[in-house]
């Protein structure tokens, strides 16, 4: 699903964010990204959906090669990837269900296709009587509920979310959680990039420690820091 | 499923050309302007070329044939005249004949009976395709063995030509000003569409709808808008050139001469809608493409 090999990637400023980074993420597995702000954590998910090419070594993502991949691919290579950022990114004058719906018809599927999909989505997210309520009507939890939902509509093969509970109580980020694991149950490959220790302790699954562009750690059931990731 | 994203292309296009109506309503504003002016001065250049036209029939050169020169080698000069570069034909006079002519003009033709044709010369009446090099033509005509003098009114012909060229330059300028300035407004209209939807491209992007995909809906948006200046441009240009043709011919000066008549709108018609409509359509689309190239990245 996921083959990154002795990557490397240096800014045009300059500034060297990825040092040698290697990993694969099998087809159904769950992992966390987890590493000190400024360790390059973004730079691979940037790198994950072809927002940023590596200066070197190989990754490869769902069969694209991203290092050599064009721009007129990039569209077909984000449709098999669900990504979920930290500030939501939905639009305000949009309902729910409108938001979730816009993602589908991006793609250019049709109305009957989206009537019959977007509702089995929220019911999923368990926003199914928010479906015409607007974001800034709704809690941040919802509001990121409403971004997993858009993510999955178009039913991709893998999820990655970066830092998808930064803006959220400990409460409504184990909501979050547990949901990703839901998801992963249901087949979907899953990415996590989280600061969140004791979340990431707890739910006991595979950690990709990075720190200074480099991977430290690569282990399941947590990672042994002191401390803040 | 083509029909099914035509559908969403265009509905989504009017829906943004409502949601920014001001500068909807300002760029087929604009558009309409610029096609009137550009259409006006077109007309009137059609017009001015189409009384030279006429004038360029009625402005002959008269070419005398020298004295002692009988009317067989005087009918033979005619292969010569209209070997001269400019030339459309030339039609021979004979003395007598132009005698003939000479006195129908008058009522009491017992005046010229002792007159012999001879005081006259035999002549040739010379029609140019081109009045603007009038000038050079007569000078070829008169370095002709056998002519002995060429008449000919360059002041009207240069006259009708100025302003020939005037019109025509101006016209080129405005049509290239005004063509810039409706692409440059049309621009920044779907620059300002674009604007307001670019949290909603970026989405777009995330989701892995293609650079096709998002541009269509603006490009259809420029499409209309531009196609509706440009109906309205038409229907207000055919209003404004009856007005104007009737203010020309119902004029007391120009019009009772009969000299200056327009030519009817029904003649132009289908030219100019289609001018319009292309230039409408291509300023629509050009505009919109230019506006959204910078959302497309990345
Ligand atoms: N567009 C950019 N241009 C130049 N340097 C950049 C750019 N983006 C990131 N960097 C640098 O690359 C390094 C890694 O940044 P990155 O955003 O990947 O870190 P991160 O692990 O996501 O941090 P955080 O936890 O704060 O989000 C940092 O030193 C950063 O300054
Ligand atoms: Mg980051």
């Amino acid at each position: 699903m996921v083959h990154l090999q002795d990557v490397f990637k240096t800014y045009p400023n300059g500034s060297k964010a990825l040092k040698g980074v290697s990993f694969d993420l099998a087809p159904g597995e769950f992992a966390f990204l987890v590493g000190p702000s400024g360790s390059g954590k973004s730079t691979i998910i940037r790198m994950l959906i072809g927002e940023v090419a590596p200066t070197e070594g190989a990754v490869v993502v769902s069969g694209f090669d991203m290092a050599r991949i064009r721009a007129h691919k990039l569209p077909y290579l984000r449709r098999k990837i669900g990504v979920i950022f930290q500030d939501f990114r939905l639009i305000d004058k949009k309902t729910v269900y409108e938001n979730v719906a816009f993602a589908m018809r991006a793609v250019g599927k049709s109305t009957k296709e989206i009537r019959a999909r977007v509702p089995y989505v929220l019911n999923l997210v368990g926003l199914d009587e928010k479906s015409k309520s607007r974001p800034p009507e709704l809690s941040g939890g919802e509001q990121q509920r409403v971004a997993i939902a858009r993510a999955l509509v178009n039913n991709p093969g893998l999820i990655i979310a970066d830092e998808p509970t930064g803006n959220l109580d400990p409460a409504r980020s184990l909501e979050i959680h547990t949901l990703l694991q839901k998801i992963n149950e249901l087949g979907t490959t899953v990415l996590v990039v989280t600061h969140e220790k004791s979340l990431v302790d707890e739910m006991s699954r595979r950690v990709i420690a990075i720190d200074g562009g480099r991977i430290i750690s690569d282990r399941t059931g947590g990672y042994d820091s002191n401390g803040e990731y | 499923m083509a029909s099914i994203r035509t559908g969403y292309y265009v509905r989504e296009g009017v829906s943004s050309i409502f949601t920014h109506g001001f500068m909807s309503f300002a760029s087929v504003f604009i558009i309409v302007a610029c096609l009137i002016i550009m259409g006006s001065f077109s007309l009137l250049a059609v017009n001015v070329n189409k009384i030279i036209g006429e004038f360029e029939n009625e402005n002959v050169i008269l070419a005398y044939v020298g004295e002692g020169i009988s009317v067989e080698e005087a009918r033979a000069l005619k292969s010569d005249i209209e070997a001269v570069p400019n030339v459309k034909s030339a039609q021979f006079t004979s003395r007598e004949e132009a005698m003939e002519t000479f006195i129908s003009k008058f009522d009491d033709k017992t005046r010229f009976e002792n007159i012999d044709a001879s005081v006259l010369r035999h002549r040739f009446s010379i029609y140019v395709e081109d009045v603007a090099d009038m000038a050079k033509t007569q000078i070829y005509i008169r370095d002709i063995p056998g002519i002995a003098k060429v008449n000919a009114n360059l002041l009207i012909a240069k006259g009708f030509v100025t302003i020939r060229n005037i019109v025509s330059g101006v016209s080129v300028v405005l049509v290239a000003v005004l063509l810039i300035i409706s692409l440059f407004i049309m621009s920044n209209t779907i620059k300002l569409a674009t604007f307001e939807r670019r949290e909603e491209i970026a989405i777009m992007k995330m989701v892995g709808a293609t650079n096709a995909f998002i541009r269509w809906p603006f490009a259809f948006e420029g499409f209309i808008l531009g196609l509706l200046g440009s109906l309205f441009a038409f229907l207000a240009q055919w209003g404004l050139y009856l007005v104007v043709s009737e203010a020309i011919i119902n004029n007391g000066t120009f019009g009772s001469t009969g000299f200056l008549h327009t030519i009817p709108f029904s003649h132009v018609a289908l030219p100019l809608f289609i001018v319009f409509i292309a230039i409408g359509f291509g300023v629509g689309i050009i505009g919109s493409n230019t506006a959204i190239r910078k959302y497309l990245k990345v």
